[in-house]
């Protein structure tokens, strides 16, 4: 387990699979699928996650990552597939695992007529702790969420960010073994969503599994290892930085003064994958079977009109565009 | 004006599509007025007839036997049992077994000749309707159709003496208080839970509770045992108010009363925990509850005496656990009968609360497929 622990967005690949029998995997799914009537929710996903790492889940709203979730804590049964957490079969003896999982919805799920205190007494409550014990833990949560403040008030009356720390609190009181949060942060300002990764870096490093779901590129970008999931299938898997490095696609950054009609006529050409602007600039993604990719565009493109100060730069790849490029390319 | 249309319309349009695609709601709108058409129909029948009586013929005569025969004739009352003693017959009536029971002395024939009163009516008073029909019996005319046609019978001498029990003076609100608290706790306990269950499905506090180390038993009897007391609070508010305001006597043991109140809650309690495993929202939690009130209110005998409902009537009202309550809280409040005398009121009840803690357990999966 300790050698598997990383440090933040670190990019060894230490736990990418090449030692299956050093790494002990929190999540094992197998082909795991669920339909709901006719729509495939998710589809034939296999994934291991390994043991103290936070690994996310990104994709698009209704790409399965709610499904995905549920079902790995054991609430919705698989249609087909099967998976093990902490070595235990879900959703057969999900129950062995309620004291050693946590689980964050992605609405939030707590008492909003209960004070942050009352909330945190009563999940303590049902994890079978109490006296003076339960109080020890609650405080210990108060101080660690920084809930002092809050501790009389509800939950209707506290901001997101508060919100999420509240339920983080409550999911973490356990001390769990492993984590699920289902878009922990999507109504949560950036400043407390950097604050919120804080503490589940902490909790990574004091050994617990984190699975994350996310739409945000830059929350992806912090997980060691992500799942990219689209229309209920795993488009592809590993940790971020080698996703980047390995993308099947030059990027290259247009600047000139006329970006808008060019959009249309370079979304058109073959080896051209996708076209966004961002600003004053046009992000093209092409085939990395193209050599020369700037040569490429200048050759297909009508020349600049006099004046006109168009520049194409191979720029390094991010997250967003592996995520355009491993959804695109399936699409096709 | 076409803007004022145009708006309107196109709200009225989206309204139809709520309601078409809320097939319990819209289910509910056709449903509510056939069973109400029904049970009304059926239930309210003022004229009660077939009322079960008893008979204690202490004369053993053949004017006993043709008396009995013309009494029946009436259809007034049904004579379901003998008994030896006008004291078993007074039991018979506290334990609620029968309304009423004729007594005829053993110098019946001697009475007949004479003109004389024949004999008596004891008569459970508690139901207003029930004794107001018995009370016809009192000059009813016998003697004539017995002995000779031709000798006419002093006007002044009623053919029965009538012994009203329980409620002498014949006043309504005896009744109805007492059977008032199985009403409003069949409104209030069935409702309460299913919607506190549903309100958290809605909330999705569910969610999270179910990813807990939480039993479903655990948290279904979690869930009721507050409104128990809920439950004992507002039949106690009936009750003193019932006693202070409207002079409603309590003859039976205030713990009696408690007793079996708590036997009644809970099993109203289960009632709305299965509700809440069958239903998805509030709304639909409410729809339910009216579903089972209606009934509640008019099949029960809160309304409308059992004795004079259709025998498919009185078939759905045993299902009811307010029909059993009914008759236990009217037999202890106002004849002071005593819960070992109302066995199978009470098993009924407790076996019905057993049946449904396990059939909601068993429903509620802490799945959420």
């Amino acid at each position: 387990m300790a050698d598997s622990r990383q440090q933040p967005h670190s990019s060894q690949p230490t736990h990418a699979g090449h030692r299956p029998d050093a790494v002990e995997y929190a999540i094992e799914a197998n082909r795991l699928t669920r339909k709901f009537g006719p729509l495939t929710a998710v589809d034939q996903v296999s994934l291991q996650v390994p043991s103290a790492s936070i690994y996310g889940f990104l994709g698009p709203n209704g790409c399965g990552k709610t499904t995905m979730i549920r079902m790995l804590c054991g609430l919705l049964s698989p249609t087909a597939g099967d998976a093990k957490i902490l070595g235990i079969a879900v959703p057969e003896h999900a129950e062995q695992l309620r004291t050693r999982t946590g689980y964050m919805t992605q609405k939030f799920s707590l008492y909003e007529d209960l004070s942050s205190e009352e909330n945190l007494k009563f999940i303590g409550r049902i994890y079978s702790l109490s006296g003076k014990a339960l109080i020890r833990r609650v405080d210990e949560l108060v101080e660690t969420y920084e809930l002092s403040t809050l501790r009389n008030r509800r939950p209707d009356a506290m901001s997101g960010g508060q919100r999420q720390r509240l339920a983080l609190a409550c999911a973490t009181l356990h001390k769990p073994d492993l984590l699920f949060l289902d878009e922990p942060t999507s109504s949560v300002d950036p400043e407390n969503r950097r604050k919120f990764w804080e503490k589940l870096f902490d909790l990574c490093d004091q050994g617990t599994t984190i699975l994350v779901s996310t739409h945000f590129m830059d929350e992806a970008e912090r997980c060691h290892r992500l799942a990219i999931l689209e229309a209920g299938q795993l488009r592809t898997e590993g940790d971020p930085q080698t996703l980047m490095n390995n993308l099947q696609s030059h990027v290259v950054e247009l600047t000139g003064s006329r970006l808008r009609d060019l959009k249309t006529p370079i979304q058109r050409l073959p080896h051209v994958k996708s076209v966004a602007q961002q600003g004053a600039r046009l992000r093209v993604l092409v085939d990395i079977g193209i050599e020369h990719p700037q040569a490429y565009l200048a050759q297909q493109l009508p020349p600049p009109a006099p004046g006109d100060d168009f520049q194409a730069t191979l720029v390094r790849p991010n997250l967003e565009d592996v995520f355009v490029t491993v959804t695109h390319s399936e699409r096709q | 004006m076409p803007a004022f249309w145009g708006r309107m319309s196109a709200v009225i349009v989206k309204e139809f599509k709520h309601l078409g695609r809320d097939r319990m709601t819209f289910g509910m709108a056709v449903m509510i007025p056939l069973v109400q058409l029904l049970l009304f129909g059926y239930a309210i029948n003022t004229e009660v007839r077939y009322v079960p009586v008893g008979l204690v013929d202490q004369s053993g005569s053949a004017a006993g036997r043709i008396i009995t025969q013309a009494v029946s004739a009436t259809q007034v009352v049904d004579f379901q049992q003998r008994y030896h003693t006008p004291k078993e017959a007074e039991q018979a009536i506290v334990k609620g077994e029968i309304r009423a029971a004729l007594v005829l002395p053993p110098d019946l024939t001697q009475r007949l000749v004479q003109h004389r009163t024949l004999g008596q009516w004891l008569i459970d008073g508690s139901d207003t309707m029930v004794s107001a029909s018995l009370l016809q019996l009192r000059n009813m005319p016998l003697n004539q159709a017995i002995i000779d046609p031709n000798i006419a019978p002093p006007a002044a001498t009623p053919t029965f003496d009538m012994a009203l029990f329980f409620n002498p003076t014949r006043r309504s609100a005896v009744n109805i208080i007492p059977g008032l608290t199985a009403v409003i706790l069949t409104m209030t306990m069935v409702l309460f839970t299913a919607t506190a269950i549903v309100r958290e499905r809605e909330r999705g506090n569910m969610e999270l509770i179910i990813t807990t180390p939480i039993r479903p038993i655990e948290l279904m009897i979690g869930k009721i045992v507050p409104y128990i007391f809920i439950g004992l609070m507002q039949v106690s508010i009936i009750l003193l108010l019932g006693y202070w305001i409207f002079d409603v006597p309590v003859n039976g043991s205030v713990t009696h009363i408690y007793l079996a109140t708590l036997l009644f809650i809970c099993a109203s309690l289960t009632l709305g925990l299965i509700i809440s495993t069958l239903v998805q929202t509030q709304l639909q939690a409410m729809q339910a509850t009216m579903f089972i009130l209606l009934p509640s209110i008019l099949l029960s005998g809160f309304m409308f005496p059992y004795e004079a409902m259709p025998h498919i009537a009185q078939t759905i009202a045993e299902a009811l656990p307010a029909t059993h309550f009914m008759r236990m809280i009217r037999a202890i409040i106002l004849r002071g009968a005593e819960l070992d005398t109302l066995v199978f009121d009470s098993l009924w009840l407790i076996a019905f609360t057993l049946a449904g803690i396990t059939l909601a357990a068993l429903r509620f999966h802490k799945r959420l497929d």
